[in-house]
Formats: structure tokens, C-alpha cells, sequence
């Protein structure tokens, strides 16, 4: 296995000469026996190509990987295809070149045998306006073929019951509040137990209160073992239940991987606290052990372990030796964020 | 881990099959529609409307029964004060050209267009719904409303018609006159000969709801197709397309009110109908088969 986790610069690099990175193993060959069992990915393309008229590609060759089990967060700024993408997966819109697989079936051709193991909110919840909620979801649930009509009742009542919707069951559809109408939403994704979710923009709409009720629910699902595919604009919305994590620009998917991998490749630093007198002996110790872009300011002096191979423990180890008054070390790792910023080049919610 | 501690280990459980639709399936879905169709306020707004058609010509007719007006008017109306049973096929006649099409147009409209335009119909289709099935119940549910459209005009009509006129023996075109019963049956052979030669618009109609996600638009664009093709229907520069016209037998539903009926006349409107609703049902599943949904 080669594929070890890349640094987000090179990601980056990557990304400018348009290629996909895969940051963990994730993508590792599957041997050809099991790839149409239960450890197919729950969701793979390959070169997922969509283009609208003459327009440039709204999803341009991405190889989306979600394995089994997996809390799988999609992000991008607006418009940078994860939609598309989405609408795709679920044989909405047929791709203009490359291919996409549910969990381990060809979309769009296996549909009617994939698609009711897996529930889905695409780009808001849409329901019949006059109809209630209770009302919208018997319809769904009448209408899905493998559905069984004698459970209908109790399924529905569970899953009103689970996105806290119980009470306003009755209300009509058009009455409810943004929030409500989300709640809604993935009560139709959990109608049935699922083996997949594709939630897009699941918190779109729900207050804080809210949007920490969708990631229990998350967290939930995925501890029982559901595989969840959550895309989102709002990377801190979702960036605490992921697992994995694929972001996407332009139509391109720029990195993909673990989200703990992609966050460690990113360059660290560390940040020693050291009395006035003694920073300027701190910051040769560094430099002593092969740190690069060493700065001191005041009493903190600060260095990047970026390709040195040097530990935080090495460090604090020759600063002790050297006598320097150490009080206090400290690790800096990117957050999601900057590693997001360090790879478009351009802040989170910039629409194309 | 290797290639061989994948084959030595346990064997990995089976995909679970795919679930199977359960019988009855088709009839849930078909139920379902035709609930969320005939649920709708607007439809029973609309069906009330078309009700209230034949309420008011009969209305009208009765007060003005005596007066110099009585006895005026186009075809069947000046019939209808000497039967009841005529007022039935005035108030077809009246609501043809505009009424009966704009509740296609609306019907339809809906159908497709409907669901896309409210988003509902990307949920549908990831149900899944397979999109062949979807359509042809959306059709059979259009057909079911435009159907209950014109069975509201001459139930209405009819049992208006008994109460201001009376039913009495029926003096068909010819002259001659059948028993009230036989006129009855008639009758009601106007009324399924009027339902079944709506069905060419109701496949025109569908297939512009599949090309647009605005209902109002298909709706529209299905309206003006009957109007157009009744103003070329009335071109004689266009004699040589007229037999092929949607609009162009829907009056021939008098055949049934002679004494012997032609059923080759009606044969051929009915297989015109035929016709469009293969070309244009063809249209449709063409499109709606491969459509990228991006509502």
C-alpha cells in the first residue's frame, strides 16, 4: 500500500494540475471476490463527468469513494457541484461521461434494487404543500413498490417521532416553518431502515439547536452501523460527525480521505512559551534540531515541524536539556478550515 | 491483509437482495395519485365549475322558456326545453372547445410538471418510482379526473334536464323518436364518445408537462393545441389535413343521435385519438425516460 496521507500542499498542487487526491488508504485495490458483497463502497465513482449545454463542467471526472460505515462529509462552497454529484448517484441526472455504483450496484441501471435501501434529501425537502406531514409521508410510503403497507402506519409514527415532528404531524405542509419542513425531510429519508444516506445539506434552514439535533441523529444512525453521505457549505456544521471527508471546487473533488489523515498531514507547528530571557536560546535549540521557518516573538517562540521527522516530544526533550525554561509547549494542528482555504485558495462560501 | 487471509477468513455475508415490490403495488401507487388528485381543492373547485355548466344553461333556458328567445340558439340547445335528456349533450357541445380542454390542460399540467415545479418529483423517482410506471399512472390519473370531468357535466345535466323539462321520448336528428329508454342510452353513448376523444389532448398535454417544471405553462401550451388546431379545422385551404385534426371529430359524438348509427364515423375519431395518444405518448416516455431531473 502506497497511498499514505499527502500533505495538503501537495493536495493542493494536485488540485491546480487537476488531479484527485486520495489522502488514506481508503482507495486501496478491493479484491475481486468481495467487491459485490456487503464491502463494496457504499458509494464509488469513476470519472463522474456532468456537463449542462456548453457551460463548463458542473462535475468534472471525480472519483468519489465512500467506504461502508462511513460518516462521509461532502463539502464545497455553493455551486461547486456536490449537488450534481449527488443527483447523479441517485440517477436524477444522467452523467455525460463515467460511471457511479450504490452501494456496490451501477447507478443508474440498478435503481429500482438500490435505491430503497437508501433514503435521501437532495437540495431541500419538497412535499405536497396542502397535504400534512403525516399525510406526505403515507403518500411517499404508498408509492414506494417495496414498501410494506401493513408497517406503514408505525414506520411513519417512528419516524415523525425521531426528527421531532410527532406534534405538528397534522399541521398542512405550506404551514410549516423552514426548520419543520427539514425535520420532514429526513423523517422521509428514515421511513425505512437504511443502509445509506445521502442527506444533502441536511441543516440548511435549522436553527443551532437544530442543526446539533440532525448531528446526534447523525451519530446516531452511523453508530448503528447506517453509511452516511452529508454534504454541506457550512464546513463546522458538519466537520464533527465526519469520518471522511471530500471537498470539492469548481467541480473538481480536490481531496478525499479520513478526515483525522487530512487534518495531521497538514503542517504543524509547535509553539514554546519560555521566559523573555530565555527565547532566544530556545529558538537556536530549534533550529539546533532541523525546525524550519523559526520566528520568536516576546516570550513565545514558534517553528513548523513540517517534513523534519521531529516529534513534539524530541522537542521538549532538547529544550529541557539545553536548560530553557519551558512554560509551556504546545501542538498546532490546521483545522478543517484552513486545510479548505490551503486548497481552493479562496474562503468557504464563494459561489461560482 | 493479504489476498489469502481474505479467502481463509470468514466468508463475508451475501449482499442483502434487493427488495422486491410487493403485489399490489401499481394499485397503492394508482390510489395514491388518484387521492392526491381528487384531494386537491382546486380540482373539486374545478369539477364544481364544470357541474355548474349544465345548472345554468338549464336555468337560463327554463326562464326564457316562452319568451321570443325560446327556441334560439346553437344545435342541441333549442332541443332541450322540448327534452331533458338533450340538455346533456347541449352542455358537452357548450364546454368542448374551451372548458373540457383547460381541465386537460390543468390536469395535466400538474402531473409532471406539477411535481417537478414543488420538487416532489426528485423524491418520487428516488423512492424509487421507475419513471416508465410513474408516467403511465400519471396519465391513467389525468384520464380518470378528465373523465370524471365530463361524467360531472352530464350527470349535472341530466338530472337538471329532468327536473326543468322532463324526460321524455327522444326525437333523434333524423326525425324519428325512440323511447325514453333507448334515448338514455344514447345519451350516454354521447357522453363516452366525448370522454374517449379527449384522450389525443390528455397525451399532448402530458407530454408537454414532462418538458417544463412550469405547470402554468404546459397548461397553456395544451390549450392553445385545441384552439389551433379548431381554427384550422375551419380552413378549407387545410381540408387535406383536417380528418388527421385532434379537435376535428369531437363533434361527430351526433352520430349517436341518428337512427342508424355510422360506427365507422366514430371508429375513425376514435382511431384519430388513437393516433395522437401513440405519437405523443411516445414523446413523452422518450422524454421523461431520459429527462435530467434538476428540479
Amino acid at each position: 500500500m502506497t497511498s499514505g496521507p499527502v500533505s495538503p500542499l501537495l493536495a493542493a498542487d494536485a488540485a491546480r494540475r487537476g488531479d484527485t487526491v486520495v489522502a488514506s488508504g481508503a482507495q486501496a485495490p478491493v479484491p475481486a471476490s468481495r467487491e459485490a458483497t456487503v464491502e463494496a463502497p457504499a458509494v464509488r465513482t469513476s470519472g463522474l463527468t456532468k456537463r449542462f449545454g456548453s457551460a463548463p463542467a458542473a462535475v468534472d471526472g471525480i472519483d468519489l469513494h465512500v467506504p461502508r460505515g462511513s460518516v462521509y462529509g461532502f463539502l464545497g462552497p455553493n455551486g461547486s457541484g456536490k449537488t450534481t454529484t449527488i443527483r447523479m448517484l441517485l440517477g436524477l441526472v444522467r452523467p455525460t461521461s463515467g460511471q457511479a455504483w450504490l452501494l456496490g450496484e451501477p447507478m443508474p441501471g440498478a435503481s429500482a434494487g438500490v435505491l430503497p435501501r437508501v433514503g435521501v434529501l437532495v437540495e431541500g425537502p419538497a412535499f405536497q404543500p396542502y397535504l400534512g406531514g403525516r399525510q406526505n409521508l403515507t403518500r411517499l410510503d404508498a408509492c414506494d413498490a417495496t414498501a410494506d403497507p401493513r408497517t406503514s402506519r408505525r414506520r411513519i409514527d417512528d419516524a415523525l417521532d425521531r426528527v421531532g415532528l410527532a406534534a405538528a404531524a397534522d399541521k398542512p405542509y405550506r404551514q410549516y416553518s423552514l426548520g419543520m419542513k427539514q425535520r420532514l425531510g429526513l423523517a422521509a429519508a428514515l421511513l425505512r431502515p437504511r443502509e445509506l444516506l445521502v442527506l444533502d445539506e441536511p441543516t440548511n434552514g435549522l436553527d443551532p439547536q437544530g442543526t446539533r439535533e440532525v448531528r446526534t441523529l447523525v451519530r446516531e444512525l452511523a453508530d448503528a452501523g447506517t453509511t452516511v453521505l452529508v454534504s454541506s457549505h457550512l464546513l463546522s456544521e458538519i466537520e464533527q460527525v465526519c469520518s471522511h471527508i471530500g471537498v470539492m471546487s469548481r467541480g473538481r473533488l480536490l481531496v478525499q480521505g479520513e478526515r483525522a489523515a487530512l487534518t495531521e498531514a497538514g503542517e504543524a507547528r509547535v509553539v514554546v512559551t519560555t521566559t523573555f530571557a530565555d527565547a532566544g536560546a530556545a529558538a537556536r535549540v530549534l533550529v539546533a534540531l532541523g525546525l524550519v521557518d523559526v520566528a520568536a516573538d516576546g516570550t513565545e517562540v514558534e517553528a513548523s515541524l513540517a517534513g523534519t521527522g521531529v516529534g513534539v516530544g524530541a522537542v521538549s526533550a532538547a529544550l529541557v536539556h539545553a536548560g530553557v525554561e519551558l512554560l509551556g509547549l504546545e501542538l498546532r494542528r490546521p483545522s478543517l478550515e484552513q486545510l479548505f482555504v490551503t486548497l481552493t485558495g479562496e474562503g468557504f462560501d464563494v459561489a461560482r | 491483509m493479504s489476498r489469502a487471509d481474505v479467502l481463509a477468513g470468514p466468508v463475508p455475508p451475501a449482499a442483502p437482495a434487493a427488495p422486491a415490490a410487493l403485489p399490489g403495488a401499481v394499485a397503492r401507487l394508482l390510489r395514491s395519485e388518484l387521492r392526491l388528485v381528487f384531494g386537491r381543492r382546486r380540482n373539486v373547485a374545478l369539477l364544481s365549475g364544470l357541474a355548474a355548466v349544465p345548472l345554468l344553461l338549464g336555468i337560463v333556458l327554463y326562464v326564457a322558456q316562452g319568451t321570443a328567445l325560446s327556441g334560439q340558439g346553437p344545435g342541441f340547445v333549442a332541443r332541450v326545453t322540448g327534452n331533458g335528456l338533450f340538455l346533456v349533450v347541449a352542455a358537452l357541445f357548450m364546454c368542448l372547445p374551451f372548458l373540457l380542454p383547460l381541465t386537460i390542460g390543468i390536469a395535466s399540467g400538474d402531473a409532471i410538471a406539477g411535481e417537478a415545479s414543488s420538487g416532489t418529483l426528485r423524491y418520487l423517482l428516488t423512492l424509487p418510482v421507475r419513471r416508465g410506471r410513474l408516467l403511465a399512472v400519471k396519465a391513467v390519473a389525468t384520464l380518470v379526473f378528465v373523465t370524471a370531468a365530463v361524467l360531472a357535466i352530464a350527470l349535472v345535466a341530466l338530472a337538471t334536464g329532468a327536473v326543468l323539462f322532463g324526460v321524455s321520448d327522444l326525437t333523434l336528428l333524423s326525425g324519428t323518436t325512440i323511447p325514453a329508454g333507448a334515448g338514455l342510452a344514447r345519451v350516454a353513448g354521447v357522453t363516452a364518445y366525448v370522454a374517449a376523444s379527449l384522450t389525443g389532448l390528455v397525451a399532448v398535454g402530458l407530454f408537454f408537462s414532462t418538458l417544463t417544471e412550469v405547470p402554468v405553462g404546459a397548461m397553456a401550451a395544451t390549450v392553445v393545441v385545441a384552439i389551433v388546431s379548431a381554427v384550422l379545422d375551419t380552413l378549407p385551404q387545410l381540408a387535406v389535413i383536417h380528418p388527421g385534426l385532434l379537435t376535428h371529430h369531437w363533434l361527430d359524438f351526433a352520430e349517436m343521435l341518428r337512427l342508424e348509427v355510422d360506427w365507422g364515423v366514430l371508429g375513425q375519431g376514435l382511431a384519430v385519438q388513437a393516433a395522437w395518444v401513440a405519437v405523443f405518448g411516445a414523446l413523452a416516455w422518450g422524454r421523461f425516460a431520459t429527462a435530467d431531473v434538476t428540479s
